[in-house]
């Protein structure tokens, strides 16, 4: 034991002496997190949209008023009738135009129905579509408390979208998961096996194995520290994720942190396997960049939909273990489903986790002879 | 004398390609015992089988009494071993490994202070005491990395390759350090390329192909061979196989 804590302390002396581990345990998750929570972040705040009023009437005002006091528009320009509305977007000033015909309250008590012509400028179609959408969702909204209540028209459909478990659709919400899967992935897999590529490189383990140390401790002794590391790392990103992006833990929170030790331990296994295969830090960091986090960010569906990818791409992400994990976290806390939903998930991290360690134990024993 | 090594009819195979065949020797007790041999002659696998690094296919090998397939652990505590890179980790202090080494093989605190500060003084790098070892001259981590294989007090240290990449005099300076370990009883076992080195051990065996070609001290070996010097009778050797 004391042997055991002698090599903690060495390890511990490694991690903390070399800023560039220090970075990427400590400074790469909170930055990962910022970044994908405010900067990446695909929600609309404050967009500038231009009004072309053509009535000037009690309800085109109400409208106007609505959108702009929803935080999502900002008016950038009041436009008059007869002025170039395309000269507007292609100056770069408004996202959006929201037209009004002429007599619109009248027409609309008239008629019952009035349109009102939303122009959007989709060079960038992704803000387009959310802009029109979120746009079209007040007014209707509008138009159903204000004008319909005591109107009663015989076939009137209403149609009623809802985005379930993140309705205001933030996307911090769906980045939370899958940073985490990331971050424990850079942790706990390229950092063990650099760390242990890194004995065998500077002819240190050689050391170690000719000394009264089993391999077996060697391993332990090298895995701990990150082992505990991450786990502080699952921890930050999801107070994080609680506290500055209010993302919801509708499940439990033992059960959260219980799958994330099991992602952990699925990880460090991985990069156990890792290091003995690479020779040296350098093919330990590639394989796992390339092989681990390049994986994680496409196929896991951290990013991209796996129902949107082409079918064998589909194939190949069920191999990928964030994929599950994902599924996992999303599930915990914004859902709220207990282990009941998520046990083939869990099976699966299980699994892998086996499957790499057994594997670990196969190539080091070859290597040894 | 003390057998503290006794190797018979030892055979390492990787798949068909034999890289010991069928080694036969003995190591006493304080003796420096050079291990000879071109890049490849099956040097380097002959003495991680003695360190337990790696198993041999068959025959019997006795490190310091015990054996090394049913005694490992034993094998281990009673032997020091300094790898080509010198094993030292270079982002901690000289006080920090020699700590961490000493903590691997179960020296006590106060027995290890008191150790090296005697170390330090020998070395005369008292005043380097929490430098990192990477900011440190390449001779000076080569003895420091030597001191520290035989900080335990192991009654054998494996030095491989110990000296590769130093000039002459450093060679030499380090080579002081070995013969006081061998005064204290310490029976190193050496492998190299340099012939001056060959020199200073009290007997060499030189391998060739995966056999023990030649195995007696360098004067004996000079005479058989009627050679002027290690570097000859080296030579000789490799060329009557060819």
């Amino acid at each position: 034991m004391k042997q055991f804590i002698g090599f903690l302390r060495k390890e511990f002396l490694h991690i903390f002496r070399d800023p560039r581990t220090m970075i990427i345990i400590f400074g790469i998750p909170i930055v990962q997190l910022m970044l994908f929570g405010k900067v990446i972040s695909t929600d609309i705040q404050n967009a500038k949209i231009g009004i072309l009023d053509q009535s000037h009437d009690n309800t085109t005002e109400k409208i106007t008023s609505k959108l702009l006091s929803s935080g999502y528009f900002v008016l950038a320009k009041e436009l008059q009738p007869g002025e170039d509305v395309e000269d507007v977007f292609r100056k770069g000033i408004v996202k959006m135009v929201v037209n009004f015909g002429p007599n619109f309250e009248q027409n609309l008590e008239r008629d019952g129905k009035e349109d009102v012509q939303l122009l959007a400028d989709a060079s960038d179609p992704n803000t387009a579509r959310i802009l029109t959408s979120y746009a079209g969702g007040i007014i209707n909204d509008f138009v159903k408390k204000e004008k319909l209540q005591n109107v009663q028209l015989p076939n009137q459909i209403n149609i009623e979208v809802r985005m379930l478990y993140n309705e205001g659709l933030k996307s911090v919400y769906m980045f939370v998961p899958g940073i985490m899967a990331m971050i424990l992935m850079l942790i706990s897999a390229m950092m063990t096996s650099i760390s242990i590529s890194k004995e065998k490189e500077m002819g240190t383990m050689e050391v170690l194995l000719a000394s009264p140390l089993k391999p077996v401790q060697i391993v332990l002794g090298k895995v701990t520290p990150y082992l505990l590391l991450s786990f502080i790392n699952a921890l930050t990103i999801i107070l994080l994720g609680v506290f500055v992006f209010g993302v919801p833990i509708k499940g439990s929170f033992f059960l959260l942190m219980g799958e994330s030790f099991l992602f952990i331990l699925m990880a460090l296994s991985l990069g156990i396997l890792i290091s003995t295969v690479a020779p040296n830090q350098m093919v330990a960091m590639f394989i796992s960049l390339l092989g681990l986090m390049l994986p994680t960010i496409l196929l896991s569906g951290f990013i991209f939909p796996i129902r949107n990818m082409p079918l064998p791409l589909q194939i190949v992400s069920n191999i990928i273990p964030p994929r599950w994990f994902i599924v996992i976290v999303r599930n915990i806390m914004l859902k709220g489903t207990g282990i009941f939903y998520i046990w083939k998930e869990t099976l699966v991290l299980i699994f892998m986790s086996v499957t790499f360690i057994a594997l670990s134990i196969k190539n080091f024993k070859i290597r040894l002879e | 004398m003390e057998k503290v090594i006794a190797v018979r009819n030892l055979v390492k195979k990787f798949g068909s390609f034999v890289a010991n065949d069928n080694l036969n020797f003995d190591v006493y007790k304080g003796e420096i015992f050079g291990f000879l041999g071109a890049n490849g002659a099956g040097k380097t696998t002959a003495m991680k089988i003695l360190c337990g690094l790696s198993s041999p296919t068959s025959g019997q090998v006795k490190v310091a009494g015990f054996d090394i397939y049913k005694e490992t652990e034993k094998v281990k505590r009673n032997i020091g071993y300094m790898s080509q890179k010198f094993s030292l980790y270079e982002d901690l202090t000289i006080a920090e490994n020699i700590r961490f080494y000493s903590g691997i093989y179960g020296i006590k605190p106060a027995e290890r202070k008191e150790k090296m500060e005697r170390l330090l003084k020998n070395l005369d790098i008292e005043s380097a005491r929490d430098s990192l070892i990477g900011s440190l001259p390449l001779g000076w981590k080569q003895k420091l990395a030597f001191s520290v294989a035989i900080f335990h007090d192991p009654k054998i240290v494996f030095l491989d390759e110990p000296t590769g990449g130093v000039d002459p005099i450093t060679r030499r300076k380090f080579w002081d350090l070995i013969y006081e370990a061998s005064d204290r009883g310490i029976t190193v076992f050496v492998t190299t390329h340099y012939m001056d080195e060959a020199e200073y051990c009290n007997r060499v065996s030189i391998m060739n192909e995966g056999r023990i070609e030649a195995l007696d001290t360098p004067d004996n070996l000079k005479k058989q061979y009627s050679a002027k010097n290690m570097d000859e009778v080296f030579l000789k050797i490799a060329r009557n196989k060819e």
